[in-house]
């Protein structure tokens, strides 16, 4: 089986287990490449402790590291670029160990292969979840020091030396008394022959060259000359363009279709007529455009069509009444209530969300009889490929994915409905088609960051400290449509991200999650998922605790903190750099929020201006962030960067509302983005350290709702327990 | 309708209806892929190209206006002397993530300091806040398009 996998590669194989002083979970395989060269195959697992549910010996490699002849090196990996730099982080790690400048190794995107490029525990091949690092941390180094270890091997035996006599440097094997030196492509071939390290010790972190300094993108010279193919790029010879309506309603369908207007337009091809669709086939997008513009469709909306948000949020607001499985539990949070001096209760929600990728959803597809291509930006190619299989019909091995650069994912190019759609249409189509969604049409039929409602209660003692947590919030499980092992005794780990495991000591806390699934409106992953909500709530309720006992927001939750040092580290460091204290101008804020999301500690504090007539413009955000050891400084404090403008718009503007069934937003006119007008200076403080990397790509986005709802409190008064900010309730009374 | 339209220093003859957008023509008619498509209502600025110099967002521009205007894509922004120094300041700050959006940011940022080659802060914003970066890159173009201003005298 193994064997069969790696066949294309060619050459023997020895299976390999790194020793357990290593890493009991970390496995690697060595072979000969078919042109020559060494193999490296390994499997790349989750980082946390679902992990410990790998079992040993059931070893998929799912990234495989080869260095041909030339001296190339060339890795292929199941992660996808999008923006979050792990082309370049990634590579780090192998450069690292095996003595490599990170130019010479090469990138390559793995091809669709749920078996071959599986995370292992997840059974998918997906980037998400910000575990890119974290899972590549301890195999991706432990490969390059056994290759390395290998090719010193290879070039001690060729000049008959003693190998602690060799060091390699730069892609070279030296041999420093007699001054001779062999490329890693010369030695590639006679490594892969040479038996395997039983011990291979990793650097110390105080000896890393590469990891830790601000390594430049290897992705960006294309990204600033246009010459950067993503999959709306995408041009197969005969391509015809695609554009289409959906139902407005979701769950409604096509009742009737005029379409001699749209026929009549210039460079439109064909009109495909689906049960919940309709598609103007064209020479080019404006004709397609043109066309749609003069169909005239009627639909019959379906069960939904009187479907309001409000209607889900009393839903919602309704089931945290009831109970729920509980999520964690710690002492009795009633008992305690009962002898609390202050009870705190209040209600939060957040709303649905739209991803809104500057790269609208798009897929390109030739179906043949006996086949079908299609061209993709997608976080998860082989969910890809497999939806076009099942909408074929096709076998798996007919249909050919091929995954390109990513306008923008963030969560939504982790699903594959997009590319069920485009191939329903391409059945219907000679020759291939690129099917490209409107603006209005990706707002309008995305898969939206669920709608959740929390309800709290605390108790404080005496002294204003918390002695109860009760939390019971209600909303949709992603993990239960999405990857349905993951959802156990109706929780699962994204839903309670951020809700439990607090960095705070608390006596007694009780979290319970009612799964509702809202009708007539389908959720997704949405950068920072489950802790884009829970954070939020919890981080604000804190915030309340610390008003209702009088406190200093930041001394209050430093009180709690004593078990936590990390935690109370970026805490006091954030802190310190916004200046947290100092004095502010009228209807001026600072508001903090401290987390650990996705193996991150990461404290913020928002500096918010609320206006006479409540709009709000944040001015600066300060971050502190311990993410263990910074594999790549210059890629964490852009993700940073990012991560809080995005969370910043959904602050303020993230809204995406139904009314008779219908989304209300169409474009960016109506479903806003911060502008480089409104965007705050950000500081973003590093702590250094040597603990394993944490997750980044999405941690930045949970943290700045709550900093910047606590700001506009500190400025205001007013306590938003529903986002986004509500302009209205914010205006100066006169 | 035929038209001629000239890109980059080049002539192209198209056969498409006079009120086509120039943003189609150039992907899907010239394959010319490195201009974005965003909202096509001219509100995220991912399309924007120059017209005689101009910025401008091509999703609303009809090829029936463009006459014998020149006009000049992402492509080849980096033959002149703003867009050379923009594209150099991007690379060495770092600026895209996703990068969907950046030719349109490019293109806008080469307007800007081909006409100023001073901007402010205010000046900046004006002429940046009209393309839209979904990853959240303006901190880093604010500080690429000081960097490139440096450079001139």
């Amino acid at each position: 089986m193994i064997v069969d996998r790696v066949a294309s590669y060619g050459g023997q194989l020895h299976q390999f287990a790194v020793p357990k002083t290593l890493s009991r979970r970390s496995f690697l395989q060595v072979g000969a490449a078919a042109s020559g060269g060494l193999v490296l195959s390994l499997s790349l697992p989750l980082p946390d402790s679902e992990a410990e549910a790998a079992e040993a010996g059931s070893f998929v490699p799912n990234a495989f590291i080869r260095i041909d002849s030339d001296g190339q090196i060339v890795l292929t990996m199941p992660y996808v670029e999008m923006g979050q730099g792990t082309y370049t982080s990634i590579p780090m790690l192998i450069a690292e160990e095996l003595e490599v400048d990170l130019k010479q190794v090469q990138v390559e995107h793995a091809p669709p292969n749920e078996k071959l490029y599986a995370n292992p525990l997840l059974g998918v091949q997906a980037t998400g979840n910000s575990n890119a690092i974290r899972g590549a941390w301890q195999p991706l180094r432990e490969a390059g020091a056994v290759a390395r270890i290998m090719l010193v091997a290879a070039a001690a035996k060729r000049w008959n030396v003693d190998p602690t006599s060799c060091r390699a440097q730069s892609g070279e094997v030296l041999h420093s008394p007699t001054g001779r030196r062999g490329t890693f492509g010369e030695l590639a071939a006679d490594a892969a022959r040479v038996p395997i390290p039983e011990n291979v010790a990793l650097k110390p972190p105080q000896d890393f060259k590469l990891i830790g300094t601000p390594a430049k993108r290897l992705d960006t010279p294309a990204k600033v000359n246009g010459t950067a193919l993503y999959g709306i790029d995408v041009r197969p010879p005969g391509v015809k363009i695609a554009t289409l309506a959906q139902s407005p309603v979701f769950g409604g369908r096509v009742k009737s279709v005029d379409d001699s207007a749209a026929k009549a337009v210039k460079g439109v091809r064909q009109i495909v007529r689906l049960d919940d669709a309709v598609a103007v086939v064209a020479d080019h997008m404006g004709a397609a455009k043109k066309g749609l513009a003069a169909l005239t469709i009627e639909w019959d909306d379906g069960p939904h069509s009187k479907l309001d948000t409000a209607d889900i949020a009393s839903e919602l607001e309704q089931a945290t009444l009831g109970s729920g499985p509980v999520a964690q539990n710690i002492g009795d949070v009633d008992k305690a209530l009962a002898s609390a001096a202050t009870k705190v209760e209040a209600i939060y929600q957040v709303p649905f969300l739209a991803h809104a990728t500057m790269e609208p959803m798009n897929c390109t597809v030739h179906v043949r009889p006996d086949g079908c291509e299609v061209w993709v930006g997608s976080q998860a190619i082989a969910r890809c490929q497999a939806a076009a299989a099942k909408v074929t019909g096709l076998p798996l091995d007919k249909v050919v994915a091929h995954n390109h650069l990513i306008g923008g994912g963030f969560g939504r190019r982790l699903e594959s409905d997009g590319v069920a759609r485009a191939v329903e249409i391409a059945k219907q189509v000679d020759g291939p088609v690129k099917v490209v969604w409107s603006r209005e049409e990706d707002i309008q039929h995305d898969m939206y960051r669920p709608y959740w409602v929390d309800r709290l209660t605390a108790g404080l003692d005496e002294k204003g400290m918390p002695i109860a947590w009760s939390n019971r919030y209600a909303g949709s499980s992603i993990i239960a449509r999405w990857l349905p092992p993951g959802f156990k005794n109706g929780l699962d780990p994204d839903s309670t991200e951020g809700a439990i495991n607090l960095v705070y000591a608390l006596p007694n806390l009780h979290v319970e999650y009612v799964r509702v699934e809202p009708p007539g409106i389908p959720t997704a992953f949405w950068r920072s998922v489950g802790p884009s909500h829970n954070v939020y709530v919890t981080e604000s309720f804190m915030d309340e605790l610390a008003a209702a006992a009088k406190r200093d927001a930041v001394a209050y939750r430093r009180a709690l903190l004593d078990q936590s040092p990390r935690a109370k580290g970026v805490l006091d460091l954030a802190a310190e750099k916004a200046g947290w204290g100092q004095p502010l101008p009228q209807r001026v804020g600072r508001g903090v929020s401290l987390q650990f999301v996705f193996g991150t500690y990461m404290a913020q504090v928002a500096e918010v201006e609320v206006a006479k007539d409540g709009t709000v413009r944040v001015r600066r955000v300060v971050c502190a962030v311990d993410c263990g050891i910074p594999v790549n400084p210059d890629t964490i404090q852009a993700q940073i960067q990012s991560a809080i403008i995005f969370g910043i718009t959904a602050a303020l503007y993230g809204d995406i509302t139904l009314k008779n069934g219908r989304v209300e937003q169409t474009n960016f006119d109506s479903y806003q983005m911060l502008r480089m007008n409104e965007a705050p200076a950000i500081e973003v403080h590093i702590v250094q350290n040597f603990e394993p990397p944490g997750g980044m790509g999405e941690c930045g986005t949970s943290a700045i709702v709550p900093a910047v709802a606590n700001a506009i409190f500190a400025a205001t008064g007013k306590r938003l327990r529903k986002m986004p900010v509500d302009i209205a309730a914010l205006k100066e009374p006169t | 309708m035929a038209f001629t339209i000239k890109v980059n220093g080049n002539t192209h003859n198209v056969e498409v209806d006079g009120d086509t957008p120039l943003l189609w023509v150039l992907r899907d008619v010239l394959g010319m892929t490195g201009t974005k498509f965003g909202c096509g209502m001219a509100l995220c600025g991912a399309c924007t190209v120059h017209i005689d110099g101009a910025p401008t967002r091509s999703c609303i521009t009809p090829i029936e206006i463009i006459g014998k205007s020149e006009i000049t894509t992402i492509e080849a922004i980096g033959a002149t002397a703003a867009g050379v120094k923009i594209q150099k300041a991007w690379l060495d700050q770092e600026v895209p993530q996703c990068g969907y959006c950046q030719s349109g940011q490019i293109m806008s940022a080469a307007a800007l300091l081909a006409s100023n080659p001073h901007p402010s802060d205010t000046d900046i914003d004006d002429a940046m806040s009209g393309n839209i970066c979904r990853c959240g890159t303006y901190v880093r173009i604010r500080e690429a398009i000081k960097q490139a201003a440096q450079t001139n005298g």
